[in-house]
């Protein structure tokens, strides 16, 4: 497996620059004889689409929403990083890089994550001057707020709705285009499979979710921005039909996938209040800005209401544990505290389980601050939705939250030009691995998707369409075509057939009961293995008992969900096997064995690479290879933010 | 909501579920369901349906959704007559039912719009809100040419009044719940978010314009005043972005009226 990340020469700070002049070119007249395929339409999708249209190729995108206005890169609540320094305080180019780096515990490529930061001023720059209506000061100019994992103010946000502002940017951009007949748009559309001729991927396989016709598009590159694989632990922050297909599938057709066991946990959900969950709720981070959190100092105190228990018997545990960042300790840092805590049977809240799982997060010292009117301008449609769930008042007493699956820094491997193992496959947003290590800060991953659509991929795709012969691209007639619209009909027919007793959603949620369990906050040996072993006997039972109702010609949501889990029964025993081989513990992934004190236990001599998992073959483990991360400006050091 | 022997209380539910295939006519089904607990969403009352009809060997019925967090705008269900169902402000994701009584019965049907047609049981087409925004619902900025964003400064009010319009999330609960089956409200707020932007005078005009004739071209009715698409949002957009968008839209016909010299048109349109 060829896993040259091909970092340009030269400082960290010049690299971008150096690289996009020597980018081979398409001239204007010719990049409309070339296609380019775009899957899905997220930030990172839909900035991609609109802007190679406007370079005058030809495109097509596709999704399974039914607009893609609706893509999950719409629930992001709390923000933007930019290093802006527009607060004065310190902020640059450098710091944000460094602050996404140490973030990421020194897991990340440190040529991409530069660039990232070098990108992130052109994205606001962008977005303003599309519309979007972005927090302002009474002076008209752009306000700020800080999140966690940094010490300056570079986060910008829309109310609590920063990612449906963003996307609604990136998805008028994108209707202009399809407006224009320049973007051929299919919604209520799934890839479902992956095209490679002579070793190249020239396009793709998807079942139109409404008739069920199942058809191939040629192309003469393939994007695919997807998103992310967090459900497969079922219960996660992501939308329902947020899925590991597309890129599961470009895996299993040669493209490495790089460090599934990174998942991100967020600490600030809604707990969980039962059986019939289907979803976990995010309340944005930037609530810890404002927000204490706590458990009671003693156990007899956790079934008592919040009111009744005296300040000095109150475990203010992130500020204890971090006095320097305090509540806006890293996500992976304050989820694992919390789940100590809990551990430690000091959680609040309903039993599920036999255990309290929540801690409070407490707002009535911001309100006696600064009154509760500021708290609802800042918050209010946080502390509504909170409302709507719980049937709780948050101003009244303090929200009760707990850590929920949110992110996934794994995805496929991709080098310095997005480009995966595969020629003419390239990468985008959180479907990709490369930017975030293995812990991402907030509001960083609507800066990845937007700088890969917007500021990456149309220097990097257009070098690549350089180097192919324009009106080259196969018909969809050739034989490798064929070959895999057959095995994408064989498939279909194979789970529609199958008639067991269980429903798909069955086998999702037993997925991911193991995958929370043993490949959650904290892992370790035997509980991996087990892992695998019953993973192992779940797909087998699958693949015999499922049962999938409706048929293969019109709108069926349970097939859908089947040819999902189905892909997340294979991927669930890759991220065990890539948690299992990683022994050592950093950002968010934690091995019990491997820590000092609590604290995650780098072991930077042996792991300080990307493992990248090539597909073996049907019922055979995948076979692990790595990248070495080179740091060429950046000292590694342990993560503190005590 | 924890009973004191530590259960949630339960509902035990009559449910009238509208079933069709597409291009064919669609009739209520009628379904009991039991122990659904007071803190499951609408939706996830809606899934153990599903379940229940699986484990009976019948098809399940189709309906849109995904974040479940009350953003996206997929989720699209007339509760009791009502789009979203009956508490206002909220999508059907974030309804949850504690908001019903038990033994009561539940009527579920899709949006019922002419512009909306039906593509399976509760899912309906709305790509006539996707033909609008693409007729004129953008600043025309092409990647890479922005000037810097301080550039551009905003008023504080007018940024907020834009956002208040910008919440819209498209779900189609508006022209659901009017009589006319009308997009007013929807095409109204994308009108005001983005005319009184500085950013957005410059097509201010033609936006208005293009999106009020393919609105009209996509089968979406006329606004009468009722009002029923105000309570129906579930991000409160309220009235008065239909008002200012009839008033950009007389001002953009009086101008381009007037601006005509009687000159032929040259294209480069």
């Amino acid at each position: 497996m060829n896993l040259d990340p091909k970092t340009p020469a030269g400082p960290l700070a010049d690299k971008w620059n150096n690289h996009k002049a020597k980018l081979r070119l398409v001239s204007p007249a010719n990049r409309r004889k070339y296609h380019v395929i775009v899957v899905g339409s997220g930030l990172a999708g839909s900035a991609a689409a609109a802007s190679f249209a406007e370079m005058g190729y030809e495109v097509s995108c596709f999704c399974y929403q039914d607009s893609p206005r609706r893509a999950h890169s719409i629930a992001a609540q709390g923000g933007i990083n930019a290093a802006k320094n527009y607060q004065n305080d310190g902020d640059s180019v450098r710091r944000l890089f460094q602050d996404t780096i140490k973030g990421g515990d020194y897991r990340a490529r440190e040529a991409n994550v530069y660039r990232l930061a070098q990108v992130s001023t052109n994205i606001i720059d962008q977005c303003v001057a599309q519309g979007v209506p972005f927090a302002r000061e009474y002076g008209g100019l752009l306000a700020n707020r800080s999140f966690g994992g940094a010490q300056v103010s570079r986060t910008f946000y829309a109310r609590g709705q920063t990612g449906q502002q963003l996307l609604i940017g990136a998805y008028s951009a994108l209707s202009r285009q399809i407006g224009l007949g320049t973007v051929k748009m299919y919604t209520r559309h799934e890839m479902l499979d992956l095209v490679l001729v002579d070793g190249k991927a020239k396009g793709i396989v998807t079942r139109d979710l409404v008739t069920g016709a199942i058809e191939s598009w040629s192309s003469d590159v393939v994007v695919v921005c997807t998103g992310g694989y967090g459900n497969v632990f079922y219960l996660s922050t992501n939308a329902q039909g947020c899925n590991v297909t597309a890129t599961f599938r470009a895996h299993r057709r040669g493209a490495g996938f790089a460090n599934p066991c990174y998942t991100q946990i967020h600490p600030t959900c809604i707990p969980v209040h039962g059986e019939d969950q289907s979803k976990l709720t995010l309340m944005s981070e930037s609530l810890r800005n404002d927000g204490r959190v706590w458990v009671p100092k003693n156990k007899a105190d956790c079934t008592k209401p919040a009111s009744e228990i005296p300040e000095d018997a109150r475990d203010y545990f992130l500020e204890r544990k971090y006095p320097s960042y305090g509540n806006l300790a890293p996500r992976d840092i304050a989820s694992r505290a919390a789940k100590e805590v809990c551990d430690e049977g000091r959680g609040v809240g309903q039993v599920v389980d036999g255990k309290r799982l929540g801690v409070y997060l407490d707002f009535s010292a911001a309100i006696k601050r600064l009154g509760e009117s500021e708290i609802r301008a800042r918050y209010g449609n946080l502390f509504d939705m909170y409302q709507n769930i719980t049937g709780e008042n948050a101003y009244k007493q303090p929200m009760r939250i707990f850590p929920a699956v949110h992110y996934t820094m794994g995805g496929l491997w991709v080098d310095y030009n997005l480009q995966s193992n595969i020629p003419g496959l390239f990468v985008g947003g959180e479907a990709n691995f490369s930017d975030h290590g293995a812990n991402r800060l907030g509001a960083s991953a609507l800066m990845q998707g937007l700088a890969d659509g917007y500021f990456v991929l149309p220097y990097t795709v257009s070098d690549f369409l350089a180097g192919e012969k324009s009106g080259s691209r196969p018909s969809t007639d050739a034989p490798e075509f064929q070959a895999v619209v057959k095995d994408v009909n064989d498939r279909v027919a194979k789970l529609l057939s199958i008639n067991g007793t269980k429903s798909p959603r069955y086998y999702h949620k037993a997925l991911g009961k193991i995958t929370w369990e043993q490949c959650g906050m904290a892992r370790d040996k035997a509980g991996l293995e087990g892992a695998i072993r019953d993973l192992q006997a779940l797909k087998k039972d699958f693949w015999e008992n499922v049962k999938v109702v409706g048929s293969g010609d019109a709108l069926a949501p349970e097939l859908e969900r089947a040819g999902r889990v189905a892909d997340f029964l294979d991927f669930g025993i890759m991220m065990c096997l890539d948690a299992l081989t990683r022994e050592e513990s950093c950002g968010g992934h934690f091995r019990t064995e491997f820590q000092d004190a609590g604290e995650a236990k780098r072991d930077d001599a042996r792991y300080a690479h990307a493992a990248v998992w090539q597909w073996t073959g049907e019922g055979q483990l995948p076979a692990r290879h790595v990248e070495p991360l080179v740091y060429e400006e950046t000292q590694l050091s342990t993560r503190s933010y005590k | 909501m924890v009973q004191d022997n530590g259960k949630e209380p339960t509902l035990a539910l009559k449910l009238r579920v509208w079933r069709q295939r597409r291009g064919q006519p669609g009739a209520f089904e009628e379904h009991s369901l039991a122990a659904v607990p007071t803190s499951a969403s609408f939706l996830e009352m809606m899934d153990m349906l599903n379940e229940q009809l699986i484990k009976a060997g019948k098809d399940t019925f189709a309906f849109d959704h995904d974040c479940r967090e009350g953003i996206c705008g997929m989720c699209s269900m007339t509760i009791n007559g009502m789009p979203h169902g009956p508490i206002p402000g909220v999508t059907t994701c974030q309804l949850h039912m504690r908001n019903f009584r038990d033994g009561e019965t539940i009527t579920v049907e899709p949006w019922r719009a002419r512009a909306f047609p039906v593509l399976k049981d509760l899912a309906v087409d709305r790509s006539g809100f996707d033909k609008v925004i693409q007729s004129g619902g953008f600043i025309t900025v092409r990647t890479g040419s922005a000037p810097e964003a301080n550039n551009i400064p905003v008023p504080k009010p007018i940024a907020d009044e834009a956002m208040d319009a910008a919440e819209c999330i498209g779900c189609g609960a508006c022209v659901a719940s009017c009589k006319n089956g009308s997009a007013m409200l929807f095409v109204g707020a994308k009108i005001n978010h983005l005319n009184i932007l500085p950013q957005g005078q410059a097509e201010r005009d033609r936006r208005t314009l293009s999106m009020v004739k393919t609105m009209d071209e996509a089968g979406f009715g006329n606004c009468t005043n009722y009002g029923e698409c105000q309570a129906h949002c579930p991000k409160s957009i309220t009235l008065d972005v239909i008002a200012k968008l009839n008033r950009d839209y007389l001002r953009a016909r009086v101008k381009e009226f007037f601006s005509s010299t009687g000159k032929p048109s040259k294209g480069g349109d």
